[in-house]
C-alpha cells in the first residue's frame, strides 16, 4: 500500500517538473480586462534579453508568464460545472474597442415624411376598429371584413348630377382605387429610387384626367420643344410659362434665355421695328371717341341752327355777316397751342 | 443686365406710346449715342451705350441701378412706369394737364386731380390717355390717366376727377426706398 502511495507521489512531482510554475512575479501588477481576456504588462523590458539571440526565448517566456497571470485572474472568479466543464462567466468588457465598419447612415426618409416633418404633421392612431353606424356593428379598419362591410354598405351609388347617366358608377370606383394602388406603388418606388441616389427616367403624364397643373405645364412645355427646330418657331400663349425643372431635356427652350449681346445700332433697328408695328397698328373703333365728336358735331349744329334762327329777319343781310363769321368750330378745333379749349362767344 | 426680350419690350413700348406716342422713336434714336432699355431685376433701365460698357466691368447681381429707371415689370407681366421716368415723359408728352397752383399739393400727396383744380389742358386728349401734369410754369409734377376726354372736361362737375393719379414727384419724399 505504502509503495504504490509513495509510486504516485513520485510520478506527480515528476509530472509536475515538466509544467512551470503557476506563480509568476512581476515588479508591477498587469492591469485586466477580463471582458476582452486582456491583460496589459506595463513592467519595462529587460535589456541584457534584448540581444538577437535571447530574444525569441525571452519574449515567449514573458507571453506565458502573462498569460499564466491572466488564467489566474480567470480562477478567482465564481466557477460552475455545466455538463463536465468548468464556466467562468466573464464581467463586462472594460476596454471600448473600435468598431470594424462605419456608422450605418440614417434611413432617408420618405418624401411625405419629410413634408410631415417639415410641416409638424404627427401621426394619429387609428382605432382598430370602428363603429359603424349604418350597419350596426363593429368594423376593422382593413381587412376582408372592412371589404365585406363596404360592400354591404355601397350596394347603391348615387349618379352625381352632370354625370353620364350611362356610366357604371361601380366600375368607375373600382378604377379609381386601382388607380390610387399603381399611384401609391410608383411613389414607393420613386422614395427607393431617391433613398438610393439611382436617376429614375421621367415618366411623363401618368394620368391626364386627375394630373397636376404642374406635371400639365411641363408635359406642354416638352412637347413644344420636341419639334425638330427644339420648338423654337411653336406659337406662344400670352401669358404662358415655362415649366422648371426640364430644362435638361428641353435645350432649346430655356426658360430664362439671354437674348445675345448685339451691337447697339442693330438692336435700335430691331426696337424700331417692334415700335413701327405698335404705331402702326390698325386703331380700333374708338367708341368713347366717336361720342364724343358726335355729341361736339351736334351741337355745333344747334348753335349754327340758333343763328339761323335770330337772324332770319334780317334778309340779304345776314348771309353775308354768315360769310364773315368765323368758322367757330364744326367739331374740329385748330387753336395752337396757346388756346385753351373751345372759343366762347 | 439683360436685354428686354420681344415680349417685353412690346409691353414697354405700348405703355410708353400711352404718354408720349410716336414720340419714343426720339427715345431710341438720339443723335447724342446709343441709348438702350435693359432689364434688372424686373426693372428697366434706360442707358446710354457708353454707360453700358462701363457697367459691364461689375458683376450683374451688384448692380443696384443704372442709367434711368423706368418702371418695373409685374409679376403678371404688365409694365409699371416709375415716377423715375417722368424726365423723359415729361419732354414728349403728347397729352398735358397744366394745375392750378391750388390743387398742386393734393396732387403731390397723391390725390387724383378734380375739374376744380385744372388749369389748362391740352387738347384732343382722349379719355383713359396717359397725361403728364404740370405745374402752371410748366414744371412736370407727375404724370396719370385722363379720366374724361377734353370735350367732357367742360361739362364735368367741379369736384369730378379729370385725372386719375399715378406718380408724382412727391414720391421722391414718400417712397425713398423704393425708387431706384
Amino acid at each position: 500500500m505504502d509503495v504504490v502511495v509513495s509510486e504516485i507521489l513520485q510520478k506527480s512531482e515528476s509530472e509536475a517538473l515538466k509544467y512551470k510554475s503557476i506563480e509568476v512575479k512581476k515588479h508591477l501588477e498587469l492591469e485586466y480586462d477580463l471582458g476582452t481576456l486582456l491583460a496589459v504588462d506595463n513592467n519595462d523590458f529587460e535589456s541584457k534579453f534584448l540581444r538577437p539571440d535571447k530574444r525569441e526565448d525571452y519574449f515567449l517566456n514573458l507571453a506565458r508568464d502573462n498569460t499564466q497571470l491572466l488564467i489566474n485572474q480567470l480562477w478567482e472568479l465564481p466557477t460552475e460545472r455545466v455538463e463536465e466543464a468548468v464556466m467562468v462567466k466573464l464581467p463586462p468588457a472594460k476596454t471600448l474597442l473600435p468598431r470594424m465598419k462605419p456608422v450605418p447612415k440614417p434611413k432617408s426618409l420618405t418624401k411625405w415624411q419629410q413634408f410631415a416633418k417639415d410641416k409638424g404633421i404627427q401621426k394619429k392612431k387609428k382605432a382598430k376598429l370602428s363603429w359603424d353606424q349604418q350597419l350596426q356593428k363593429w368594423i376593422p379598419l382593413y381587412g376582408f371584413k372592412r371589404a365585406q362591410a363596404e360592400k354591404e354598405k355601397n350596394w347603391v351609388l348615387e349618379v352625381p348630377q352632370n354625370a353620364d347617366p350611362n356610366e357604371d358608377q361601380f366600375a368607375k370606383k373600382v378604377t379609381a382605387r386601382s388607380e390610387n394602388v399603381a399611384k401609391n406603388e410608383l411613389q414607393r418606388l420613386r422614395n427607393i429610387a431617391k433613398s438610393k441616389n439611382v436617376k429614375v427616367p421621367r415618366v411623363g403624364v401618368t394620368n391626364p384626367d386627375n394630373a397636376s397643373s404642374k406635371e400639365l405645364q411641363t408635359a406642354v412645355t416638352v412637347a413644344k420643344a420636341s419639334t425638330a427646330s427644339l420648338g423654337k418657331f411653336q406659337d406662344k400663349l400670352p401669358k404662358e410659362k415655362e415649366a422648371r425643372g426640364v430644362a435638361d431635356i428641353t435645350p432649346g427652350a430655356s426658360r430664362k434665355r439671354k437674348l445675345p449681346p448685339v451691337a447697339g445700332h442693330i438692336e435700335k433697328k430691331e426696337n424700331l421695328e417692334i415700335l413701327d408695328s405698335i404705331l402702326n397698328k390698325r386703331p380700333k373703333m374708338n367708341i368713347e371717341q366717336a361720342v364724343a365728336k358726335q355729341i361736339q358735331s351736334t351741337k355745333m349744329d344747334l348753335s349754327d341752327n340758333n343763328h339761323h334762327e335770330r337772324s332770319k329777319g334780317g334778309g340779304s343781310k345776314s348771309k353775308n355777316k354768315m360769310g364773315k363769321k368765323p368758322k367757330g368750330g364744326k367739331g374740329q378745333r385748330s387753336g395752337g397751342k396757346n388756346s385753351a379749349g373751345r372759343k366762347r362767344r | 443686365m439683360r436685354r428686354l426680350s420681344e415680349e417685353r419690350t412690346k409691353v414697354l413700348f405700348e405703355k410708353l406710346a400711352k404718354y408720349i406716342g410716336p414720340n419714343i422713336k426720339q427715345l431710341i434714336e438720339r443723335p447724342d449715342g446709343v441709348y438702350c432699355f435693359r432689364e434688372q431685376k424686373d426693372r428697366v433701365y434706360y442707358v446710354s451705350e457708353n454707360l453700358l460698357k462701363l457697367a459691364a466691368t461689375v458683376p450683374t447681381e451688384n448692380i443696384v441701378s443704372l442709367g434711368t429707371c423706368f418702371g418695373k415689370f409685374t409679376k403678371s407681366g404688365k409694365f409699371k412706369l416709375n415716377i423715375t421716368a417722368l424726365n423723359y415723359l415729361g419732354a414728349y408728352a403728347q397729352c398735358k394737364i397744366w394745375l392750378k397752383p391750388s390743387a398742386e399739393q393734393q396732387f403731390l400727396y397723391g390725390n387724383n386731380i378734380s375739374k376744380a383744380g385744372l388749369g389748362r389742358i391740352s387738347e384732343n386728349c382722349e379719355k383713359y390717355q396717359g397725361v403728364v401734369v404740370y405745374s402752371m410754369s410748366d414744371l412736370p409734377l407727375g404724370f396719370g390717366v385722363a379720366a374724361r376726354s377734353t370735350a367732357e372736361c367742360k361739362m364735368a362737375d367741379p369736384i369730378s376727377p379729370v385725372c386719375f393719379h399715378q406718380a408724382d414727384i412727391g414720391e421722391y419724399i414718400r417712397c425713398e426706398e423704393d425708387l431706384l
